[in-house]
């Protein structure tokens, strides 16, 4: 597995004669110096190299560039405020040369809502994944670092919270802390630790038998060191892929959430709440660019973020089904 | 063999037992009582104190869920707060055949075409077919079932038949077979997806297999090969992914439903969360929770069967 490349500088080796080296700078360096080393070719030179010839993983990254652009610069880009009314009078008006997008049922730019919305659907995705990784990792650690009965005890909290559907859960969350920005990605992340807590504790207690996992526990390593120094850099490209797979999942959840209406809440704008408010039976017909735009927004996010995980995946060699 | 079993349906309970009060323990300390939400402005407080007598909030926190528990136990789940004096039993069992309908929809389209969609592509590997089929797969993973809904409404009912090809497909109702078309694919789109990648990865992996290279080099045609040979062994682990397709399945139609005007468990399950319809929002999380629970334990034990090279 390309993993054992990100073996961690300061580990116990065994020369080939034999001999322990510690952190590398043993007898042979001098030598070696004089020599002409091969060009140095690291794993994430080689993965970049990769996911740079993966057409569909460039297009991913291009979204998600332009994404992130729109929600940094949302106020140089949007022409209007989130919540300002151009004219109430001109409400549901269609795309035109002034408002690219047309106006909404409320006489707000589309388009400028839709600047504001990348902003929300982004800080969910970000923030709601930075929750998981923080709970996943610690547990899924633990776990795996563990084993015994430390493993069956957690593990079988995760099962549970596993076992019902993460977005029913989020909703009765959400309705114990209440709507907004904040509860949403608070909710998001209580929730989903769990499948970022089991591919951890997957690769922890392979890793756990491994040779230099061994090596370093003999030369006297606690278990902190081990963890974070050890067996955690060798984890990462797994967890990598999982969060690339995990921002859009919030993001999705995000958006459902506001879609039917619980999550967050006007004047502040999202895509989710955009295409509710747009879905009304009346508007279809007669508006629907109203609908269009927003579905669209969502649409290609998530296909940014999955064309990027999948190219990201094969380029970091994970192996995975989804 | 046995012994799984037992122990699989021996941490059945526990897991539904965790739901039950985890969803319940929420319940209670969400702000805000349930049945002043109901609708009614002009309550007075005598008026609010009889409602949470008759609902029995005034009880324990432990009486209260033994109560539940017990009736639970006789599939009782009592008086809506939002709709009353309707019995949430009542309004399960008007909604809950519609959403079952258009669950076990999706779910046939989606493996009938999914497998379909991932034989084709493995045999057709890095041809075209698999090209487009891959993009497909890929499309319809990505996209949240609302926004898989609206997109085919854009298209077949306001699009199309703005430019004069009206196929007939409309918006709400679920009066004629036409009706149910849009809501299936919508539904159906992501496992479908699902389905379709694992299909493919598991066929190709058979194919580079020894068993298939004898089975061509004495002479049997690719077609015999793949019928006999390919797919019988490829499609097993298939099997593995019906419990998350259940799960998306069923989270899948709360959106999809109220996308279509589809009056199913989903829609009714969003309003009591927001109503803070209690005995509802249980229900509704009891059934479908237990639902996938169960749907779990069978997949392992049903695959355990088939699969002969499986031994617990």
């Amino acid at each position: 597995m390309a993993q054992s490349q990100l073996h961690p500088a300061g580990a116990t080796a065994v020369s080939p004669d034999g001999q322990v080296v510690l952190g590398g700078d043993g007898v042979g360096l001098a030598g070696l110096a004089e020599r002409k080393l091969p060009k140095q070719r690291s794993l994430w030179g080689d993965a970049a190299r990769r996911l740079a010839k993966n057409k569909l993983a460039v297009i991913g990254l291009f979204v998600v560039a332009t994404l992130t652009f729109l929600a940094v610069f949302a106020p140089w880009i949007a022409p209007y405020g989130q919540s300002e009314v151009v004219d109430p009078r001109l409400a549901r008006t269609g795309p035109s040369w002034q408002w690219p997008m047309g106006l909404d049922q409320n006489g707000r730019d589309i388009f400028s809502r839709l600047v504001y919305g990348a902003r929300v659907s982004l800080t969910v995705g970000l923030v709601a994944e930075a929750i998981i990784l923080v709970l996943g990792v610690t547990v899924g650690a633990l776990a795996g670092y563990f084993a015994g009965k430390t493993d069956t005890l957690l593990m079988r909290m995760v099962d549970v919270v596993y076992a019902i559907p993460q977005i029913l859960l989020v909703m009765i969350f959400l309705n114990l802390f209440g709507p907004g920005l904040q509860n949403i990605f608070i909710a998001i992340g209580l929730v989903g630790w769990v499948t970022e807590a089991r591919l951890l504790r997957g690769q922890f207690l392979t890793l756990r038998e491994s040779e230099y996992v061994s090596a370093a526990k003999v030369s006297g390593a606690g278990p902190r060191r081990l963890i974070l120094r050890h067996m955690l850099p060798n984890s990462l490209t797994p967890l990598i892929v999982a969060a690339t797979f995990g921002v859009p999942t919030a993001i999705f959840t995000e958006a459902s959430l506001s879609y039917v209406g619980v999550g967050i809440m006007p004047p502040q704008a999202s895509w989710g709440q955009m295409v509710g408010d747009a879905s009304v039976a009346g508007y279809i017909q007669t508006a629907p660019h109203m609908l269009l735009f927003p579905v669209l927004a969502v649409g290609l996010t998530m296909l940014g973020f999955t064309f990027l995980g999948d190219g990201l995946r094969d380029a970091l060699d994970v192996k995975g089904d989804r | 063999m046995s012994r799984f079993v037992i122990n699989r349906v021996f941490w059945f309970i526990p897991t539904v037992l965790v739901l039950i009060a985890l969803t319940f323990l929420i319940l209670k300390f969400t702000p805000g009582s349930g049945v002043i939400s109901a609708g009614t402005q002009s309550i007075t407080d005598e008026q609010i104190e009889a409602l949470e007598d008759r609902y029995g909030l005034n009880d324990a926190l432990p009486v209260q869920f033994a109560t539940y528990l017990r009736n639970i136990a006789t599939f009782d789940f009592g008086e809506s707060f939002q709709f009353r004096p309707q019995r949430v039993n009542d309004i399960i069992g008007r909604t809950f055949p519609i959403s079952l309908q258009l669950g076990a929809m999706a779910t046939a389209f989606a493996v009938v075409v999914g497998i379909s969609l991932g034989v084709l592509a493995a045999v057709n590997q890095n041809g075209i077919v698999d090209y487009i089929s891959v993009l497909v797969a890929i499309l319809f993973y990505s996209l949240p079932g609302f926004v898989m809904g609206f997109l085919l409404i854009l298209l077949f009912a306001v699009w199309l038949p703005g430019r004069g090809i009206d196929l007939g497909f409309n918006v709400g109702g679920l009066a004629s077979w036409r009706d149910w078309v849009l809501p299936t694919v919508a539904l159906g789109a992501a496992p479908l997806a699902q389905i379709a990648r694992y299909t493919r990865s598991s066929m190709i992996d058979v194919l580079k297999s020894d068993y298939i290279r004898t089975a061509r080099a004495k002479g049997l045609s690719e077609r015999m090969t793949i019928y006999r040979h390919v797919m019988r062994n490829s499609l097993l682990p298939v099997i593995t992914l019906i419990g998350p397709i259940f799960a998306a399945v069923a989270t899948g139609s709360f959106f999809v439903e109220k996308v279509f005007n589809i009056p199913g468990m989903g829609p009714f399950f969003v309003e009591s969360i927001i109503a803070k319809d209690q005995p509802m929002v249980l229900a509704v999380v009891l059934i479908y929770g237990v639902f996938l629970a169960l749907m779990n334990l069978l997949v392992d034990i049903v695959y355990g069967f088939v699969d002969p090279r499986i031994r617990y």
